[in-house]
C-alpha cells in the first residue's frame, strides 16, 4: 500500500469500524443500526437547515483541531484546546458586549483578535515555556491550564465579573457590532464559516509554502536535523504551541460571535477533545481536517434526529467516536492480523542490530 | 470566633476531606501503577466512570453493594485492557488511547444509561456501600469526627495506599515493575518479562480506578449520572503527578485536593468562588513540572512503547 | 577442554552476512581478546552468544555441551555475563537493587538490607568495593561498569564478556578496570575482552583472535603479535591502490583551528588543545579509533558544541562564537556521521531534503513563500548530477537506500557551493559502487579549488582521498603526515598513540 493511500484508507476503516461496532452496540441493546444510522444522516444532512447546521457546528472544531494539527505536525500533542477555546471564547465574549461604540468592521477584527492573542498565549507561552526550557510534557500542561482556564471561565460567570444581571450564569449578549452575520436564517450557519475556510487556506499556505512552515515541519519530523540545519528547535517549539492556542482561541470566538452571541456555563461541549479526534483522523491535513469536522459534526447534530426517531441516545455517537479514535491509534492493528507487522518489525530491528555493531 | 476560624476547626471539613480525597487518591494510586511499569494512563476518569456504571448496574440487580463493588472494579480492569493491549503489542500511542477510553466510556455509560434505566435514572433502591464506625476511635473527640465514621471505601483506600506503597517499595514484583517502568531493555537482558509487567501495572490500576467510580457511585450516592466523574481523574492525574508517582504522595495530593474542595464548599456560602479554589489542583501540577517547588520527574521510559528481543 | 567453545557460527540480515564461520574457543582463566575494526562483526557475535540473537548456523559450546539460548535469561542461567557497551543499568535505582533485579533470591518481599549486605558481601569477595545504597545515576561511569561486573557475577557467571569496555573510561578507570579482569582470571574465570583499540588489547589480552568482515581470521598469543601484524591482520591485506588523488594545488588557509579544546556531555574533556589548517584544494584527513574525540572536534567546527577553550577561523575570520546557521552561511557544508538521525528528514521529499539547509535563501524561497518550482528544477538537476536513484524528487528520503540517502546529503551541500566541507564517516554501511561515487564527488570539490576535513574510521579511504593526515589518539592530534609518505603500519602505530617519526609537528 502507498503511503497516500495508507493516509486515506486507515481513517476510513477506522471509521468504518466505529460505526460497525456502534451498530453492533445499538443492536445488542434492542435498537435498530441500520435505522438509527438513516435517521442520523437525515438529521445531518435532510434539509437545508440541518445542512446548514452541521456546517455551523463544523466550524470550531476546523479553527480547534488546525491548531492541534500544527502542533502535531511539530510534534507536540496540545491536548489542552479545549481550554484555550474558552480563553478565546471569555475574550472574545468580553470585547464583544464591553465596546458597544465601535464601528462593525473594527470591534469584530479587534474581538476575533484579542480571542487569538488570549488563546496564543495561554497554549502557547506557558505550555511552551516549560517544555522549551525545562522540558515539561506539554500533554500534561496543556491538560492542567486547560482546566484551569474553564475554571476561570466559570468564576467569570457565576457571581463572577462576567456575569450578566439576573440569576444565570452567564455573560452579557455581545453587542450586534460584533456578531457574525448569520447566513441561512433559522440555522446556526454564521458568516464564521468564511474565517474557518480562510483558516484552512492559511494554514495550508503556512505550513506547505512558507519557509516557516518548512521549519516547523523540519522541527517536528526531526528536531535533530533541524539543529544540524542551524534552526531554533526551542523557539519553533512556543511557536506551535502558540499558533495552535491562536487557532483554538479564535474557535471560542467565533463559536460566541457567530452562534452563541453570550458566554455560558454550559459553553462548550468538549469540541476542543473532538477537535483532537478531528485532527488524528484527517492525519494532520488541513483540508481533510474540513471533511473530518463536518463528519464528526454531522454524528453530533444528527444525533438529536436519531434519538427522536429511533430512540437511541444521542450519547451513542461519543461512542462511536471514542471506537474511531481507539482504531486510529491502533493503526498497526490492521497489519497487525494479516500477520505482516511482526515480521516487517523484526526485519527492521535485525537492520537496526547490523548498523550497531 | 472568626468565620475561618469556625471553618477550619470544624472537624466535619476534614471528615469531609478525606471523603473528597478518596477517588482521587484511589485514581492516582491506580495512575501509579499503570505508570510505574511505564504505561501512560490519562483514562483514570473513563476508567472511573465505567466502575461507577457497573457498579450501580450490578448492585442494583442483585441488591447488594458488594456485588455492585466487585462489579465495579472487575469492569475498570476490563476496560483498562484497552490500553493495554495496544500500548503493550501494538506499541500504540498511549495518550490517544487514554482520549479514546475517556470519550468512549463518557458515551457508554450515559448511552446505557438511557437504555437500561430510561429517563427515571437508575433505582431508587439500588443498595449502597455501608459506612463503618471504628469503635474506640470514633469516641476520640475530632478525630473521631473525622475517622471515625466514614464509607468502607474510604478506609480500604487508606489501606490500598499502605498495601500499594509496601507492593511497589518491598517487594520483588515492585522493584520488577520499577525497573521496567524505568529502562525496560536493562529488565528485559535480566530475564524480565516486560510484557506481562506492563498488562499487570495497568490492569492493577484499572481495577483501583475502577474502584474510585464504585466509590462515586454507590459509596457515596446510590445512582449513577451522567459524567458524575465530574473531571475528577483528571485531578487523579494531577494528584500522581503531584504525589510524583507514588502511593503515598498520590494519597497526600489527594488529600490536599480533596481540601481545596471541601474548604471551597464550606467558604461558599461566605463569598468565595468554589471555581477559584479548584484551580489549585492543576496550578501546584504545573509548578511541580516545572521545578519551582522540587521537580517531579516520570518514571524515565513512561509512555515509550517497548518492543521485546523475541 | 575449552570452557567456551564457538563453531563456525553464521548470522544472517537480509543481505547481509553480518557473522560466517566464526571460531572461537575460551580457556579457563584467560583473558581472550576479539579484535576488529567497527563492522568487522564482533558485536553480532555477542549478542549470539548472551542469547539476543539466535545464530542461523553453527555452534555455541559449554563445557563441551551445545547451548540454544531462546532469550537472554537462558544465557544468564547458563553462566554468561556480558557488559554491554551501552549499559544496561537504570539509573533511578539503587546499586543493590540493579544488582539483584530479576534474581532477588527471595519468593515474595524485597528486603533492601538483605540486597545491600549481599552485594556488599560480593563486591569484597571479588575486591570491587562499591557503595550498594547509591544510586546507579549518583555513580560516574567507571563505577557504573563496576557494578555491571558485579550483576553479571551475582548472577553466578562463569564467563565475562566486555564489550567495548573502554570506550568509555577514562585512562584511569581503564587501568582499574584491567587490574579488575587480571583478578577475575585469578578466580578462573575467563573474559572476553572486545575491542578495536590494538594497545589495550596487547596490554590486557592473553589471546586475541582478530576478526574482519564477519570472520574470525586469526586467533594467536598476545606474546606472539606485533601491532604491525595486528594492524594489518584487522584492516585485510594490502590492497594495491590506484592513485585517484592528483596532488593537490593547495593554496590558502581556509579553516584554521589553533588549541581547540572541547568537553563532551559529560563534561569530560574529549578535545585537548588541538591545532590544525585546512588549505583550499586539499583534503585533510582526520584519522583515529572511534571514540578518540573526532565527533567532538567535528560538532566543535560546525557550532553544535561549546569550546572549553581555543579558537576557530574561517577564511581569516574568527568564528569561534558564531551559531550553527552562520557558519553555515559563511560557506561551510557539513555531512553529518549519522545520515538518518542528523542529515536528513526522512518523511519529506528528495526535493525538500536538498533545500534543508538554504531554506531561507534565493531562490528556495522570496520572502518567506517557498518557491517550488526553483526547488523541484534544482532537485531534478541535482538528481542527475549525482546520480540519486529513483530519480524522482518527490520521492520519500525514507524509501532511499542508503547510498542515495548519502547522496542526496552531498548533493545537498556541495549545491551550496561550500568553501569548506566536512564530512564524517561519508561511506559507512555503503556497497562499493556507491562509496566510489562519493568519493569521486569528494575529490572533485578539491579539484574546484574547496577545502575537505574528511573524519573517518576507515584507514584505506583516508589514504586513498587525503593529501595531509592528522591522526586523532585520546583528544590529542598525535601526528599530521603527507599522506604520501604514511602507510598503514605508520598511521596504525599512530592511531595508538605513539608519536611517529616522520610526523610533522601540527
Amino acid at each position: 500500500m502507498s503511503k497516500r493511500m495508507q493516509n486515506l484508507m486507515l481513517p476510513l476503516l477506522a471509521v468504518i469500524t466505529g460505526l460497525i461496532l456502534g451498530g453492533i452496540i445499538m443492536w445488542i441493546s434492542g435498537y435498530k443500526p441500520i435505522n438509527a444510522y438513516i435517521a442520523l444522516f437525515q438529521g445531518a444532512f435532510g434539509n437545508p437547515v440541518f445542512i446548514a447546521n452541521t456546517i455551523a457546528g463544523a466550524i470550531p472544531l476546523i479553527l480547534t483541531s488546525l491548531g492541534i494539527a500544527i502542533a502535531f505536525r511539530t510534534g507536540l500533542f496540545n491536548i489542552g484546546a479545549e481550554g484555550q477555546y474558552w480563553i478565546g471564547a471569555m475574550v472574545g465574549t468580553w470585547i464583544g458586549y464591553n465596546f458597544p461604540h465601535l464601528p462593525w468592521y473594527i470591534h469584530i477584527p479587534f474581538a476575533l483578535i484579542g480571542a487569538m492573542l488570549a488563546g496564543g498565549i495561554w497554549g502557547g507561552l506557558i505550555p511552551g515555556l516549560a517544555k522549551a526550557f525545562v522540558g515539561a510534557h506539554e500533554v500534561i500542561t496543556t491538560m492542567m491550564m486547560s482546566y484551569i482556564a474553564i475554571l476561570i471561565g466559570h468564576f467569570m460567570l457565576e457571581r463572577g465579573p462576567m456575569m450578566a444581571p439576573g440569576y444565570n450564569p452567564q455573560s452579557p449578549l455581545v453587542s450586534p457590532t460584533a456578531t457574525l452575520p448569520t447566513l441561512i436564517s433559522n440555522s446556526n450557519l454564521s458568516a464564521g464559516i468564511f474565517i474557518a475556510i480562510a483558516a484552512i487556506i492559511v494554514v495550508y499556505l503556512v505550513l506547505f509554502h512558507t519557509t516557516f512552515g518548512y521549519r516547523l515541519r523540519t522541527v517536528g519530523y526531526n528536531p535533530m536535523a533541524a539543529k544540524y540545519a542551524g534552526m531554533n528547535v526551542p523557539l519553533f517549539t512556543i511557536y506551535s504551541l502558540g499558533l495552535s492556542g491562536v487557532l483554538a482561541g479564535l474557535g471560542g470566538a467565533v463559536q460566541i460571535m457567530g452562534v452563541d452571541h453570550q458566554l455560558t456555563d454550559t459553553f462548550s461541549s468538549g469540541y476542543g477533545y473532538t477537535a483532537i479526534v478531528v485532527s488524528l483522523l484527517a492525519r494532520n491535513n488541513p483540508i481533510a481536517i474540513f471533511f473530518a469536522s463536518v463528519f464528526f459534526s454531522a454524528l453530533s447534530t444528527g444525533s438529536q434526529v436519531m434519538q427522536i426517531n429511533s430512540g437511541v441516545s444521542p450519547n451513542m455517537t461519543d461512542v462511536i467516536t471514542g471506537v474511531i479514535i481507539f482504531f486510529v491509534a491502533t493503526d498497526k492493528l490492521y497489519s497487525y492480523f494479516r500477520g505482516r507487522f511482526r515480521r516487517t518489525a523484526k526485519a527492521q530491528s535485525e537492520q537496526k542490530g547490523v548498523s550497531l555493531s | 470566633m472568626s468565620v475561618l476560624g469556625l471553618v477550619f476547626s470544624n472537624p466535619e471539613l476534614y471528615g469531609s476531606t478525606l471523603a473528597m480525597a478518596t477517588p482521587l487518591a484511589l485514581g492516582a494510586l491506580g495512575g501509579t501503577f499503570s505508570e510505574r511499569t511505564g504505561v501512560v494512563n490519562i483514562a483514570m476518569e473513563g476508567i472511573m466512570l465505567v466502575g461507577a456504571f457497573f457498579g450501580v448496574m450490578a448492585a442494583a440487580s442483585s441488591h447488594s453493594a458488594w456485588v455492585g463493588l466487585l462489579a465495579g472494579v472487575v469492569a475498570g480492569g476490563l476496560i483498562s485492557l484497552a490500553l493495554a493491549w495496544p500500548a503493550v503489542r501494538l506499541q500504540s500511542d498511549q495518550v490517544i488511547l487514554g482520549m479514546a477510553i475517556n470519550l468512549f466510556a463518557a458515551g457508554l455509560t450515559a448511552f446505557l444509561l438511557n437504555t437500561v434505566y430510561g429517563f427515571g435514572g437508575t433505582p431508587i433502591s439500588t443498595p449502597q456501600l455501608p459506612q463503618l464506625t471504628i469503635p474506640i476511635l470514633n469516641n476520640i473527640p475530632f478525630l473521631g469526627a473525622v475517622l471515625g465514621q466514614q464509607n468502607v471505601v474510604v478506609y480500604l483506600m487508606i489501606l490500598l495506599v499502605i498495601i500499594g506503597h509496601f507492593f511497589l517499595f518491598h517487594t520483588n514484583l515492585g522493584l520488577r515493575m520499577r525497573a521496567v517502568g524505568e529502562h525496560p531493555e536493562a529488565a528485559d537482558t535480566v530475564g524480565i518479562n516486560v510484557v506481562r509487567i506492563r498488562y499487570f501495572g495497568v490492569l492493577i490500576g484499572g481495577m483501583m480506578s475502577g474502584l474510585a467510580g464504585v466509590y462515586l457511585s454507590i459509596g457515596m450516592l446510590n445512582s449513577f449520572e451522567v459524567n458524575m466523574t465530574d473531571g475528577r481523574g483528571y485531578i487523579a492525574l494531577a494528584a500522581m503527578i503531584f504525589g510524583k508517582w507514588t502511593p503515598f504522595g498520590s494519597l497526600g495530593a489527594a488529600l490536599l485536593f480533596g481540601f481545596a474542595t471541601a474548604v471551597s464548599f464550606s467558604l461558599q456560602n461566605y463569598g468565595v468562588s468554589a471555581n477559584l479554589i479548584g484551580i489549585l489542583p492543576y496550578a501546584l501540577t504545573i509548578v511541580a513540572l516545572t521545578g519551582v517547588i522540587g521537580r517531579s520527574k516520570a518514571p524515565a521510559a513512561d509512555g515509550l512503547p517497548y518492543e521485546p528481543s523475541k | 577442554m575449552a570452557i567456551l567453545e564457538i563453531r563456525n557460527l553464521r548470522k544472517v540480515f537480509g543481505s547481509v552476512i553480518a557473522n560466517d564461520e566464526v571460531n572461537l574457543s575460551l580457556e579457563a582463566g584467560e583473558t581472550h581478546a576479539i579484535l576488529g575494526e567497527n563492522g568487522a562483526g564482533k558485536s553480532t557475535l555477542i549478542k549470539m552468544i548472551s542469547g539476543l540473537y539466535k545464530p542461523d548456523a553453527g555452534q555455541i559450546l559449554l563445557n563441551g555441551v551445545e547451548q540454544h539460548f531462546a532469550n537472554p535469561r537462558d544465557a544468564i542461567l547458563a553462566g554468561i555475563g556480558v557488559v554491554h557497551q551501552h549499559f544496561m543499568l537504570i539509573p533511578a535505582l539503587s546499586v543493590a537493587e540493579n544488582v539483584v533485579l530479576g534474581s532477588e533470591g527471595s519468593r515474595f518481599l524485597f528486603r533492601k538490607k538483605d540486597a545491600i549486605e549481599k552485594v556488599l558481601r560480593i563486591s569484597k569477595e571479588l575486591g570491587l568495593p562499591l557503595d550498594p545504597a547509591i544510586k546507579v545515576q549518583d555513580l560516574p561511569v567507571g563505577m557504573q561498569q563496576r557494578v555491571e561486573i558485579v550483576k553479571a557475577l551475582y548472577r553466578n557467571a562463569r564467563i565475562l564478556i566486555l564489550d567495548e569496555p573502554t570506550a568509555v573510561l577514562t585512562p584511569q578507570e581503564t587501568e582499574e578496570l584491567f587490574a579488575v579482569v587480571r583478578r577475575l582470571n585469578q578466580d578462573q574465570i575467563p573474559v572476553i575482552f572486545i575491542s578495536h583499540k590494538l594497545d589495550e588489547v596487547r596490554e590486557i589480552a592473553d589471546r586475541i583472535t582478530v576478526m574482519r568482515a564477519g570472520k574470525s581470521v586469526n586467533t594467536m598469543p598476545v606474546a606472539d603479535a606485533t601491532a604491525k601484524e595486528l594492524a594489518q591482520l584487522m584492516v585485510g591485506r594490502e590492497v594495491v591502490l590506484e592513485t585517484i588523488k592528483t596532488p593537490a594545488q593547495t593554496g590558502n588557509v581556509v579553516l584554521s583551528v589553533e588549541g581547540l579544546s572541547v568537553r563532551d556531555d559529560r563534561k569530560m574533556t574529549r578535545v585537548k588543545n588541538v591545532s590544525f589548517d585546512v588549505r583550499t584544494g586539499e583534503i585533510f584527513g582526520i584519522a583515529g579509533v572511534d571514540g578518540n574525540g573526532q565527533t567532538e572536534l567535528v560538532e566543535a567546527i560546525v557550532g553544535l558544541r561549546k569550546l572549553e577553550g581555543g579558537k576557530i577561523l574561517f577564511l581569516d575570520k574568527d568564528i569561534t562564537a558564531e551559531s550553527v546557521s552562520g557558519r553555515i552561511h559563511r560557506g561551510i557544508g557539513y555531512v553529518p556521521q549519522d545520515r538518518q538521525r542528523d542529515g536528513l528528514v526522512l518523511p519529506f521529499t528528495v526535493a525538500d531534503n536538498l533545500i534543508l539547509r538554504s531554506v531561507g535563501n534565493q531562490p528556495f524561497s522570496k520572502s518567506g513563500w517557498l518557491q517550488k518550482k526553483s526547488t523541484r528544477a534544482s532537485a531534478e538537476k541535482l538528481i542527475k548530477e549525482f546520480d540519486i536513484r529513483p530519480p524522482l524528487a518527490d520521492a520519500q528520503a525514507v524509501s532511499l537506500s542508503g547510498g542515495n540517502q548519502q547522496k542526496v546529503i552531498l548533493a545537498r551541500e556541495m549545491s551550496r557551493e561550500p568553501q569548506l566541507l566536512i564530512a564524517v564517516q561519508p561511506t559507512r554501511g555503503l556497497d562499493v559502487g556507491a562509496i566510489e561515487g562519493i568519493h569521486r564527488h569528494l575529490l572533485s570539490l578539491c579539484e574546484q579549488g574547496k577545502a575537505v576535513l574528511l573524519v573517518s574510521l576507515e584507514l584505506e579511504e583516508i589514504m586513498q582521498l587525503s593529501d595531509r593526515i592528522g591522526v586523532m589518539h585520546a583528544g590529542e592530534l598525535v601526528t599530521v603526515m603527507d599522506a604520501k609518505k604514511a602507510t598503514r603500519e605508520t598511521l596504525g602505530l599512530a592511531m595508538t598513540g605513539e608519536r611517529v617519526e616522520e610526523g610533522v609537528a601540527p
